[in-house]
């Protein structure tokens, strides 16, 4: 993610009135940016009007940004909260326990689901599948820890949480993507640990 | 070395939590000790510290999903019409902020130094407080528009206040439990 020019280059340059610069950034990150939306929203066409969303409100907040952190720590942090807004305007509760519920619901009523495991037996394929069984903010945790190079003081910043509380958040999190893998993946975590 | 640890079942007392911060290089140096000699010594940690590594190694390699080809586009559309706004810091002055705390302040000190100088101090009697709560005349305090709705707006905000406080201590009991 450091090649070319480096994102605080970039953001000075963008500031200093070049707006096509930003051009640069949102290619850099929509990656990152719409996997994060895709875990809250769990549907493409959402997800990716949430992430331009971001990208826009993150360009109107631009001087804001202090150097202080990461560009990426800051923009996930719009990530979190935007992805939060829209869980709220879509009534969909967060942290209650139900939440099980509801993605095993979406589960069962995804018809392309077993057909799309079939086709892609790989075990990428597979995590990534339970990954979109998790809770969202379970399925976010993950997503910052492994794919976005955030470290856990970093992760607990976006999440405005103590480090601890995001160290154990993780902990969980990778415990309930264990059950998902071996109560819907069964067969398939039998060939990884028998 | 604790013996203990040897004896912890898998599965219970956050055997799995030890191992996680082993992985990720969380674990103090005493406890990276402990663990890796009860890798080499118990096979039953042996079997959890390779599928957890397992789970570790696929979550590191899980894929990212990729927008629409539009989608940098779309954004640069989005923000051309768009001024970037001015930083915060620019056009919140500390300064008024705090002269809008100590005028508050000042006008809560006021009213109580009021209050009290309205107290008969020198009211006679043993164990009785000096007044008479029943027979207070209230509307002595109380005979202004301006100041029943300064007083009003005090109660609001510190039942706004008393809600954040309480939402604040929801969500944190919440993520603990």
């Amino acid at each position: 993610m450091s090649t070319g020019h480096n994102d605080n280059e970039i953001i000075s340059k963008v500031l200093s009135g070049d707006q096509q610069a930003y051009a640069t950034l949102v290619n850099r990150y929509q990656s990152y940016v719409f996997t994060l939306t895709l875990r809250f929203t769990k549907n493409r066409e959402d997800a990716e009007e949430v992430a331009q969303d971001i990208f826009i409100k993150a360009y109107r907040a631009l001087a804001d940004f202090k150097g202080n952190s990461k560009f990426s720590t800051w923009l996930y942090t719009i990530v979190n909260n935007t992805c939060i807004t829209f869980l709220r305007k879509k009534r969909l509760e967060i942290h209650s326990l139900d939440k099980e519920g509801v993605f095993e619901v979406a589960d069962s009523m995804d018809s392309g689901f077993r057909a799309n495991m079939v086709e892609q037996k790989s075990k990428v394929a597979m995590v990534n599948n339970a990954i979109g069984l998790l809770s969202p903010d379970d399925a976010e945790i993950i997503t910052l820890f492994y794919k976005s190079e955030q470290s856990l003081e970093e992760i607990a910043q976006i999440l405005g949480l103590e480090t601890n509380t995001a160290k154990v958040r993780l902990h969980r999190a990778r415990t309930r993507l264990k059950e998902k893998m071996e109560k819907h993946f069964s067969e398939e975590v039998k060939d990884i640990y028998p | 070395m604790n013996e203990n640890y040897k004896n912890s079942p898998l599965g219970a007392g956050g055997t799995e939590e030890r191992l996680w911060n082993y992985i990720d290089g969380t674990s103090s140096a005493d406890e990276k000790l402990v663990i890796e000699k009860l890798l080499q010594e118990n096979a039953e940690w042996r079997e959890k510290y390779r599928e957890l590594l397992e789970v570790n190694s696929m979550l590191r390699s899980i894929e990212l999903e990729e927008p629409s080809m539009r989608f940098t586009k779309n954004v640069m559309e989005g923000i051309a019409k768009l001024q970037i706004a001015p930083a915060t810091k620019s056009y919140i002055n500390k300064k008024i902020i705090w002269g809008i705390g100590i005028f508050f302040i000042t006008l809560v000190v006021g009213f109580l130094v009021y209050g009290f100088g309205q107290v008969d101090w020198t009211a006679k009697g043993d164990t009785k407080i000096p007044i008479d709560l029943g027979k207070v005349d209230y509307s002595k305090f109380f005979n202004n528009t301006y100041v029943n709705v300064f007083m009003m707006i005090n109660v609001v905000l510190g039942l706004f206040l008393l809600d954040r406080y309480l939402a604040n201590k929801r969500k944190q009991f919440r993520e603990e439990a």
